[in-house]
């Protein structure tokens, strides 16, 4: 693009005139912050290729090659799979025998859990988001800031009648429970963000569409939801984020059948009293970024434009 | 609309009709209150539901024989925030005047006893009072950090230049990671011995680099960690209001010769200001809420206890049930008193300006 506006012009620091789209040179620059604020990911991902042994090592084994003899050997481990391996199988004795530690199932309900609530907001909320956007209620604003305040309050306040609730009701270790409760944890915000999607659309086409004998129905599913796309990938990516990291409620609300990968991550680090197994626990958290990495960078460009909340009024 | 003049009339209040929300929300209320009172809590859970239930059906019905399709489409919404949000306040509410333990059967009603003894009492002994201090610490430090990195970050990537995608999604990373690898793999990095900044100074010849062991050590590790972690997220919502500002705006400014500075608070500025202000608001909350980091870096040693954690501990560890919850209630009310202030002071601003 070449007439975009640098940011030094969007800050009003240099003319607005002449200037293209910034050079190698800018790249060089943030790529050199954006690897110093990726390196503490990165030492996650490499200390998962390490023995326990190379994880604790002083001086501080660093790299998995030595660069063509740029760095000295001492600095250097050999590679290893063994830690991913361990994810799924390990011998928790000394010398035993290998057994299974259920972490494929735990990755299993971390992806079940997560998208089916993330979906089941994403569906309930948009419904909510287009009820508000298009038919206001008396003190819309009111129900609208009520609805956002539920997401507001402090996780701490609610948790101990939604523990007693779950004991008593037996939804406690079930998976309704806890994908009915992200549901709602991910409502207050979906709504929010899918409503300020649909205010930005103009109404003069559904307008039109209704005078041409669509139905409502026929005007939401063909003219409206085709234009906030990239609105409810944005909204997906968010929830998936905030709901696959969640701990205090899994911890507590979860069993050992429907158990996340959060919650089993923190009992493999406490675990066994020899200390954290630097990189199991390393090897655990590379596994559970890949998917949420994933998504986050196809729907990265709806993510952006997903984050305006509607303040971007023409 | 003109449906309004088809649809039926509204049903006399007495009339027991399908959509006559106004007898189902009377009777539901009395039925749940009864159900409490009378029957063992599992049974009086499921009766509430099946009322909360009918409520939301005669909404339904009623809003579809009146052609009401707002509050159709918002209904499947507010039923599912009302059993697992609303529901559940209102219960620690009343729990709130009761003594009870989870771990024990018997329950008793004390009335206002439980504040009372907090607003007597405990709070006026100190630890609790530097648990106050140090969460109210935590969110001005951590939010500040995570407000400058942010903005700093979103300049950054404002510009459009080559690889910028990829670039992005690494500094995006950070939020992706679960709380608990982060406070672990931190309190690797802040290891005396084998840890990497204490190994990377003693390379350079300096001391055994000792961060945990005293209170401005601890707090620092911990809001390093935070705001690492939740700067992405704040760059996010700025970064969306520097790319939304049109151009031609700064195209109109260079040809009137508007000075660098008048330019950014008069054009740039107030499309920020709004992502900047949300983002300030959605990181205090969360500040306030933050015990996770603490758990895994100090378990609230060092003098870095948070309010936060102190009702986890209360709540979950000791099964003070009750206790917890009028503690929750004073921190909500808190809470509650913060946000409007700070709604109010800034939507006075965005009217004055």
């Amino acid at each position: 693009m070449a007439n975009t506006i640098s940011i030094w012009e969007r800050l009003g620091f240099r003319k607005a005139s002449g200037v293209g789209e910034a050079g190698w040179g800018h790249t060089l620059f943030a790529a050199i912050i954006s690897l110093i604020y990726f390196l503490p990911v990165l030492i996650i991902i490499l200390t998962s290729f390490k023995l326990q042994t190379e994880a604790l090592a002083v001086p501080p084994k660093l790299l998995p090659t030595t660069l063509f003899g740029l760095i000295p050997e001492q600095y250097v481990f050999s590679p290893t799979l063994e830690n991913f391996t361990s994810v799924f199988s390990r011998a928790y004795v000394a010398g035993g025998a290998a057994e299974s530690t259920g972490f494929d199932r735990f990755f299993f309900n971390s992806i079940f859990i997560a998208s089916t609530s993330v979906l089941l907001a994403l569906v309930i909320g948009t419904l909510a988001a287009y009820g508000f956007s298009r038919y206001p209620l008396k003190g819309n604003d009111t129900y609208l800031f009520i609805i956002l305040t539920t997401r507001m309050l402090p996780a701490i306040v609610v948790i101990i009648p939604v523990i007693l609730m779950f004991r008593i009701s037996g939804l406690a270790g079930s998976y309704l429970g806890i994908i009915f409760l992200y549901t709602a944890f991910n409502l207050p915000f979906t709504i929010w963000m899918m409503k300020s999607f649909f205010d930005e659309l103009s109404p003069d086409v559904e307008d039109a569409a209704r005078l041409d004998g669509s139905s409502d129905a026929k005007v939401f599913f063909k003219i409206c939801l085709p234009q906030v796309l990239a609105g409810l990938a944005a909204t997906f990516v968010f929830g998936l984020i905030l709901t696959w990291n969640e701990f205090l409620f899994a911890l507590l609300l979860t069993g050992v059948d429907t158990r996340t990968v959060p919650v089993a991550m923190n009992q493999a680090v406490a675990g066994g009293g020899i200390g954290v197994l630097w990189g199991l626990l390393a090897a655990i958290e590379t596994l559970f970024l890949i998917p949420v990495f994933l998504v986050t960078f196809f729907l990265q460009n709806h993510l952006l434009r997903g984050v305006t909340f509607g303040t971007v009024k023409r | 609309m003109t449906s309004v003049a088809l649809s039926p009339p509204a049903p006399d209040f007495k009339t027991i009709a399908p959509d006559n929300w106004k007898l189902a929300i009377v009777v539901g209320l009395v039925v749940s209150v009864l159900a409490t009172l009378i029957l063992p809590a599992n049974a009086a859970f499921w009766v509430v539901g099946a009322m909360a239930a009918m409520v939301a059906a005669s909404f339904v019905v009623n809003a579809y024989r009146r052609h009401y399709y707002g509050g159709l489409l918002v209904s499947p919404a507010i039923a599912v925030l009302f059993v697992m949000n609303i529901f559940p306040l209102v219960w620690s509410l009343g729990l709130s005047f009761f003594a009870y333990q989870s771990n024990q059967q018997n329950i008793r009603f004390v009335g206002l006893r439980n504040y009372q003894q907090l607003l007597t009492n405990d709070l006026k002994a100190p630890e609790l009072w530097a648990n106050l201090t140090n969460t109210a610490m935590f969110v001005v430090l951590t939010v500040a950090a995570q407000m400058i990195v942010g903005f700093l970050l979103a300049v950054l990537f404002a510009k459009q230049f080559p690889l910028r995608k990829y670039l992005l999604i690494l500094v995006l990373t950070p939020m992706m990671l679960s709380v608990v690898a982060v406070g672990v793999f931190f309190s690797y990095y802040y290891d005396p011995t084998f840890g990497l900044i204490s190994q990377v100074i003693k390379a350079w010849g300096g001391e055994q680099f000792i961060l945990m062991s005293n209170k401005t050590g601890a707090v620092a590790g911990i809001v390093f960690a935070d705001a690492w972690m939740w700067s992405p997220f704040v760059m996010l919502l700025v970064l969306a209001g520097l790319v939304s500002v049109p151009k031609y705006l700064y195209e109109a400014a260079a040809i009137d010769r508007v000075s660098g500075w008048r330019r950014f608070w008069t054009i740039t500025f107030p499309y920020i200001r709004g992502l900047l202000m949300l983002a300030l608001l959605f990181r205090t909350i969360e500040a306030f809420k933050m015990a996770d980091l603490v758990i895994l870096l100090t378990k609230g040693g060092n003098d870095t206890m948070t309010i936060s954690y102190h009702v986890i501990r209360i709540a979950n560890e000791q099964n003070k049930t009750s206790e917890g919850a009028a503690l929750s209630y004073l921190l909500l009310f808190v809470v509650i008193v913060l946000t409007n202030l700070y709604l109010y002071i800034a939507n006075r601003r965005s009217q004055g300006a």
